[in-house]
């Protein structure tokens, strides 16, 4: 049980002193990305070649949280960021587990398992000067890659822990004035104020009170929050206490997703190895204060991240949201005082703790303070999890971090905010990044989800996708979501089946503003919105679609028809071989025809040609 | 389906028969039976005093419960917002032509049930394809094939 900050150093400087021993640390990803890119192989292999070597008492392997560069796993990271390798294993297990072994023992650097550039001359040795790293700030993700999440003995030699010692010597109101200052606001997505949120809360009769992690990270396209409770749970967890002790609540929840399996078992575990430390349960520190937590896993009901949904479902009911006229924090969790924070947002906590709020609010921009994680997704070069400070363009996070748009085609769009979001053009590329701009642009910040769009995708079909989401997901409680989100569903499925009919836009329209009016909760009213961004900034596809039966970038399929090239086809099969109904005939060296009453323009052919053979209109 | 009144009991006393863990149990008993019986359901009201319509209130909410019998492998495939830019679509529609089957529904020889989900957040590798917990990164038709294989095989 450590009681004071004395046996909390020593547990820091007794876990230095055992790593110590090791020559040299690797670090292997194991991310979910890394590790369904097969990075538990890579740990097997490099494991058993070690021991096989004799050497497993030099040598630290490493199983840490995601690295963020997701695109490129499995990535295995040397000692203290002095090499980074990528995609290690893909080729052949055998051969990189040897070259890893090859660096441990020899120093020697394997040339063709490092980070290439765009040119693909020049090669990075350290993950610090490649441009997706060394155009991030990392706060929230500073320890992740770094720790082995599973090891609370690790979090504490890195200084954690540190935060809550501080927190409980300080009086809660101090601290609720802190995380006000700091101007954190909630990176959920709606963006309100943490520390206000937290005085309301505390201020609120009724006892008991709770605190609550959303970790039901829904929005298609975000997994940020994954990566932190996977990456590094005890940073929640710590938050958490911090904020159970600011507002005098005793326990906390975290509400995981269903679909995060190996979330909800890391922070099981970080749960168990807190308590056992004393540093959850009663009497944290020796403050007289008491807190724990449980985790509650959800069903697969989008709606549930909805702060009043979730609360229902915790209490064992269906997820469906309330009105809000009564705030959860006054009437929340059983209609008690409740206050309810993204995960992200907990692990911000500690830090502002650690290093004071003047710290946090010298990151950002005037109105949106410190970093915000960003999930860099869709037809972009480097996939993965970036951190950047508030206020960065989205320019800056596409084409230097994100390296551009994959096979160097034209960007179209960069959707933000999830299904509550919109689709950001073009002409906003140098808009800076922060809550409030991306709000004005009719998106939002949301959770964090970053999906770019190339010329090869159709902004109806975006329209339409998150259309049919949402009729998926609404709980059906109020009719405005239910019925209003499902009609306007239709039309755009109309549109793209070349039904459209003229008025369908306006019509559209129209039925936006009495969703938006007329919902329940933020999910409803916020609806319409990947519908109205894409008729505002890109009208002129609609009409296209509407007018002249066309999809412009052939994703539509009943409006499109692939044909190949017989100037361009050199005859490689590629396309043939991988048609998934085999309506492709030709052979080597001869050019392929497609059987159109057999095609089922999924634009499979289109993806595979290397020669840009494959037409469609 | 016999369902063990002893399998049940012991899930709930895990819970200390505290009704806000309903959706757990039936996440649990789900895991026991691979889906969630009628009677396990009308078992756990009973104890802990909910009407039964309670019960299956929460059971039909929740996407990752199902009322029917699942396949020996259930195959999730991601519909999340990238793997739907880069053609998680067409995975589906190989999985449905392959297995002849639609999504939700199971294979006549019980081998897989097929569904989509709508985010795994393993999006940098999108589309993605969750097989018994396992998952296929930047799967293509054609590692759609072998992925029926690899399964089919092991049975």
């Amino acid at each position: 049980m450590i009681v004071s900050i004395e046996q909390l150093d020593g547990i820091a400087a007794e876990h230095t002193k055992k790593t110590g021993v090791f020559g040299k640390t690797v670090k292997i990803c194991c991310g979910t990305g890394c590790v369904s890119s097969g990075a538990l192989k890579v740990y097997e292999k490099l494991s058993e070649f070690i021991n096989a070597e004799g050497l497993a008492d030099k040598v630290l392997i490493k199983k840490t949280g995601c690295h963020g560069l997701c695109e490129r796993g499995p990535i295995v990271v040397f000692g203290d960021d002095e090499i980074l390798y990528q995609t290690v294993g893909k080729r052949n297990l055998e051969d990189d587990a040897r070259l890893l072994l090859k660096t441990i023992r020899e120093g020697v650097i394997a040339e063709n398992l490092l980070y290439k550039g765009e040119d693909k001359t020049k090669r990075y040795v350290s993950p610090r000067d490649i441009p997706f790293y060394a155009g991030q700030t990392r706060v929230v993700l500073s320890q992740n890659g770094i720790l082995d999440p599973e090891d609370i003995e690790e979090y504490i030699s890195s200084g954690g822990y540190r935060a809550v010692y501080k927190a409980l010597a300080m009086d809660p109101v101090e601290i609720i004035d802190w995380i006000q200052k700091s101007g954190l606001r909630g990176r959920g997505g709606g963006g309100f104020p943490t520390g206000t949120k937290w005085r309301s809360c505390k201020d609120a009769p009724g006892e008991p009170r709770y605190v609550i992690a959303n970790g039901d990270e829904g929005d298609p396209g975000a997994f940020m929050d994954r990566s932190l409770m996977e990456g590094n749970p005890h940073a929640v967890i710590e938050g958490m206490i911090v904020g159970g002790y600011a507002i005098s609540s005793h326990q906390g929840f975290i509400y995981v997703r269903d679909e995060y399996p190996l979330a909800v078992h890391r922070l099981s575990i970080a749960i168990d190895k807190a308590r056992e430390y004393g540093l959850l349960g009663s009497n944290i520190f020796n403050s007289g204060f008491d807190f724990d937590i449980k985790i509650f896993r959800g069903g697969g009901a989008f709606v549930c991240g909805e702060s009043t949904a979730l609360m229902s479902s915790i209490e064992g009911k269906t997820g469906e949201p309330r009105a809000k006229y009564i705030h959860t924090v006054e009437k929340g969790l059983w209609d008690k005082p409740s206050n309810l924070n993204n995960v992200e947002t907990w692990a911000c906590v500690p830090h502002i703790i650690n290093k004071g709020w003047e710290w946090f609010a010298s990151i950002g921009t005037p109105e949106s303070k410190g970093t915000k994680v960003f999930s860099l997704v869709g037809k972009v070069k480097n996939t993965g999890l970036v951190e950047v400070p508030m206020g960065i363009t989205l320019n800056e996070i596409i084409f230097k971090l994100g390296g551009g748009i994959q096979g160097n085609r034209k960007f179209k769009a960069v959707q933000t905010g999830g299904p509550s979001g919109g689709c950001i053009p073009g002409e906003y590329l140098e808009m800076p990044v922060d809550f409030d701009s991306l709000t004005r642009l009719g998106s939002m910040m949301g959770s964090g989800g970053m999906i770019v769009m190339d010329e090869r995708d159709c902004m109806v079909d975006v329209a339409r996708y998150f259309l049919k989401f949402l009729v998926d997901e609404s709980c059906g409680k109020c009719t405005p979501c239910r019925e209003g989100v499902r009609r306007m569903f239709e039309i755009v499925d109309n549109i793209c089946s070349g039904k459209g009919s003229k008025g369908d836009v306006e019509h559209l329209e129209e039925l936006a503003r009495a969703i938006q009016l007329g919902s329940l909760c933020a999910l409803g009213q916020s609806a319409p919105n990947p519908v109205l961004s894409t008729i505002k900034y890109f009208r002129d596809e609609y009409n296209v679609h509407i007018e002249q039966k066309k999809c412009p970038a052939g994703v539509c399929k009943a409006l499109t028809t692939f044909m190949i090239d017989a100037e361009k086809c050199t005859g490689c099969m590629r396309c043939a071989s991988e048609c998934p109904v085999g309506c492709i005939s030709g052979e080597k060296k001869k050019v392929h025809t497609i059987d159109q009453s057999k095609c089922i323009k999924c634009g499979t052919c289109y993806d595979m040609c290397k020669f840009d053979a494959v037409k469609y209109a | 389906m016999e369902v063990d009144a002893a399998v049940i009991n012991t899930i709930i006393d895990k819970y200390g028969k505290d009704k806000s863990y309903l959706l757990a149990m039936f996440q649990d008993v789900q895991r026991q039976y691979r889906y969630l019986p009628k009677e396990a359901i009308r078992h756990i009201c009973d104890m802990l005093h909910l009407p039964f319509s309670k019960g299956y209130e929460v059971a039909t909410f929740y996407s990752s419960l199902s009322l029917t019998p699942r396949g020996k492998h259930t195959v999730h495939v991601c519909l999340g917002t990238a793997c739907h830019l880069r053609g998680g679509p067409n995975i589906l529609d190989t999985f449905e032509r392959e297995l002849h089957i639609k999504r939700g529904d199971t294979t006549e020889n019980g081998l897989f049930t097929l569904e989509s989900v709508n985010c795994l957040g393993a999006c940098a590798l999108a589309p993605l394809v969750r097989v018994d917990g396992h998952d296929y990164g930047k799967t293509t038709p054609g590692s759609v094939k072998k992925i029926i294989k690899e399964y089919g095989e092991s049975t």
